[in-house]
């Protein structure tokens, strides 16, 4: 199966446009973009896929090994876009992916020549004068939340997840799930995501990157998408007007429009 | 008080419950907020279980602001979205920050209301007291991960009993090239009665043995490991074939209800061949890979061991020549099936000729082959022992 599939990835835009790529975070898929993605489409060509382990991605392609680090999932990323011959493209990571898209500039130069951070956070546990907004406790306690909210699930919906043909009563489930995973495969993917310490690795980052922050987001607080700034080599900082962690859902023409004008002035199209 | 009255107090009481009471007073708390998530109209029984007073919320407090740090996360990357994707969620579970600081696990519905234009306009919340229902979930959880945990040990037991039963490296043996492989049926999940194992006897020959136990599970592998010991003792006498495996039966019927097929076979240096006796007790027969000759079956069948009391053991003695190469197996590559077809002897022969280059190649080669015939899920343990005589020019040893 070629990693595209395995992705499930989704193209839309113009065929020979230079290439987005958009990326979720943890909790969710791909679809996490549908308001954001398809304003792309006029000029570039949009590419967006699941994370292994999430939405429509291929079960089979979850490695709990590969995928115990945040690393697992930029090679992921690094394969796909290599086996589809992307280079000097634009990058855009939701939360966690943003890292994710980080790890994949450093371990593919030539691949993206732009990143977008959305909602970045280097490191979400504090430690001594760094904020990253939480407690090892307070991670315990979202691992407990998961574990939670999937005991009355796990065995019901499982069939919804397999994607059983045979049940079409499932159906209307089937559209509320996009933001359920494989219970095991959740929390691994939580304690990879919020466990991670990437401070070191955003000085490697040399790609000019938007970081995108919100105004009241209780995941990444402002202070989290400063030090993201500051850290990175090139950065551009926009602190939108928002609530939340997921702009791209609760401010998508802010968002947009943001990345527009990030891409605008530096954007290079090929002749 | 009579059927009538109560009908008329009823009544009385229906008339009385305006809608400003049902929504206070609700068996759940009520939470309307801002499509942002800031409290807008909050009711009575949620100020009742969280000790908030309305004036500490509305216009003040955001919904994710009355969460746990963990319940903080779920909600963003979860219910939030889940909620603007389809405009409502069901039986979220998480823990709310009451007003003195302690916990209050809750399940929470909620709706996203939108207008005409399809903007949302506000968010309906109705929250459970699940306290009750969150101890039970722990005591499922907690249920959960033993299992997973005795799950984990027992494996760990299957792997540790097969190491018992299956020799891990074999012996470099100077003009001899040894090579074996095992793969347990399915996923290994339990221990099969397949073994094999190699030693010297005191004499200096070489002693090859392969078995299979009939059953499987922790029972048959007790008595695997009596059979592959109890050979150990008995095979040590060179010449003395029918004997020790005479006496292994003897062992068997007194010591245990099982059976087994064992195939024994000792190879002596000689000048410039190896002498091999071969003796096959109701065990499948090698096959014999000669260069420039079709493979050929070798021994002669005989009784099981642990069956029956008066069994009668049959030895057959030929000469190894450099290149020769014999194959032990187990019915577990014979007996394997796709469909209702079997691997069968005549595919085994061919296979072999075709993986013939050396023991490792041979047992690999015929490893990959059985398995991939079944479609990659095999039914039975498959053990495969192959042994060559090296060429006079090979080194020794190596």
């Amino acid at each position: 199966m070629s990693a595209a599939a395995r992705h499930n990835v989704t193209f839309s835009g113009v065929p020979h446009g230079p290439v987005i790529v958009f990326a979720h975070g943890f909790g969710c898929d791909q679809r996490m973009w549908r308001h954001v993605a398809p304003r792309f489409a006029d000029r570039f060509r949009v590419l967006t896929f699941d994370n292994m382990g999430a939405g429509g991605a291929d079960p089979a392609g979850y490695d709990p090994v590969r995928h115990d680090s945040l690393d697992g999932y930029a090679e992921d990323v690094v394969q796909l876009c290599g086996e589809l011959g992307v280079h000097d493209a634009v990058f855009v990571g939701h939360s966690v992916s943003s890292m994710i898209g980080a790890l994949a500039t450093i371990k593919a130069p030539g691949m993206f020549s732009r990143l977008v951070m959305v909602s970045p956070s280097a490191r979400f546990i504090d430690e001594g004068d760094y904020v990253g907004g939480f407690t090892e406790p307070d991670i315990a306690e979202l691992l407990d939340s998961l574990d939670s909210n999937y005991l009355g699930w796990s065995g019901a919906m499982a069939p919804v997840i397999m994607g059983n043909p045979d049940r079409p009563e499932l159906g209307e489930e089937l559209a509320a799930s996009f933001c359920r995973t494989d219970p095991a495969v959740a929390r691994q993917f939580a304690r990879v995501t919020f466990l991670a310490d990437n401070r070191a690795d955003l000085s490697e980052v040399s790609v000019p990157t938007l970081v995108l922050q919100c105004s009241d987001d209780a995941i990444a607080p402002v202070a989290v998408g400063e030090y993201v700034r500051d850290a990175l080599q090139d950065s551009t900082y926009v602190l939108l007007e928002a609530t939340g962690h997921c702009p791209n859902l609760s401010a998508p023409e802010a968002t947009v429009a943001a990345i527009d004008a990030f891409l605008a002035g530096k954007l290079v199209l090929s002749q | 008080m009579n059927g009538e009255g109560a009908v008329t107090g009823f009544r009385a009481a229906l008339l009385e419950d305006d809608a400003e009471q049902l929504y206070d007073r609700a068996p759940c708390g009520y939470l309307s907020t801002t499509p942002d998530g800031m409290v807008v109209k909050v009711n009575q029984t949620f100020l009742t279980l969280t000790g908030y007073r309305r004036e500490d919320l509305v216009g003040r407090r955001t919904f994710v602001q009355l969460l746990s740090p963990g319940g903080r996360i779920y909600h963003e990357t979860h219910y939030g979205p889940m909620l603007r994707g389809e405009g409502k969620a069901a039986a979220i579970a998480l823990e709310m920050v009451r007003a003195d600081g302690s916990r209050l696990p809750v399940l929470v519905n909620a709706v996203l209301e939108r207008d005409s234009g399809g903007a949302p306009i506000v968010v309906r919340a109705a929250v459970f007291d699940a306290t009750d229902r969150r101890s039970y979930e722990r005591e499922l959880v907690r249920a959960r991960l033993q299992a997973e945990e005795s799950e984990a040990r027992a494996s760990t037991l299957v792997r540790t009993l097969q190491t018992v039963l299956i020799p891990p490296e074999p012996p470099i043996i100077d003009g001899l090239d040894v090579a074996a492989a095992y793969r347990p049926a399915h996923t290994g999940q339990e221990v099969g009665g397949d073994f094999y194992d190699y030693f010297q006897t005191a004499t200096g020959d070489w002693v090859f043995v392969i078995g299979d136990v009939c059953g499987k599970g922790a029972e048959a592998a007790v008595v695997t490991a009596l059979v592959r010991h109890s050979l150990r003792v008995v095979a040590l006498r060179p010449h003395q074939l029918q004997e020790a495996l005479g006496t292994l039966n003897e062992v068997l019927l007194r010591h245990s209800e099982r059976f087994a097929t064992v195939a024994l076979l000792y190879l002596r240096p000689g000048p410039a061949r190896w002498r091999a006796m071969l003796s096959c007790a109701g065990h499948p027969l090698p096959l014999l890979l000669r260069p420039g000759q079709p493979p050929a079956f070798i021994g002669a069948a005989s009784s099981l061991v642990g069956a029956m009391t008066d069994p009668s053991f049959t030895e057959t003695d030929l000469a190894l020549l450099p290149g020769d190469t014999v194959l032990l197996y187990t019915d577990g590559v014979t007996e394997a099936r796709k469909g209702r077809e079997f691997y069968g002897d005549d595919r085994l022969a061919a296979a072999a000729e075709r993986y013939d280059g050396g023991a490792t190649t041979l047992v690999r080669g015929l490893l990959h082959d059985v398995v991939e015939f079944q479609a990659g899920d095999p039914r039975d343990d498959i053990a495969l022992l192959g042994v060559r005589v090296k060429d006079s020019l090979e080194h020794p040893g190596v």
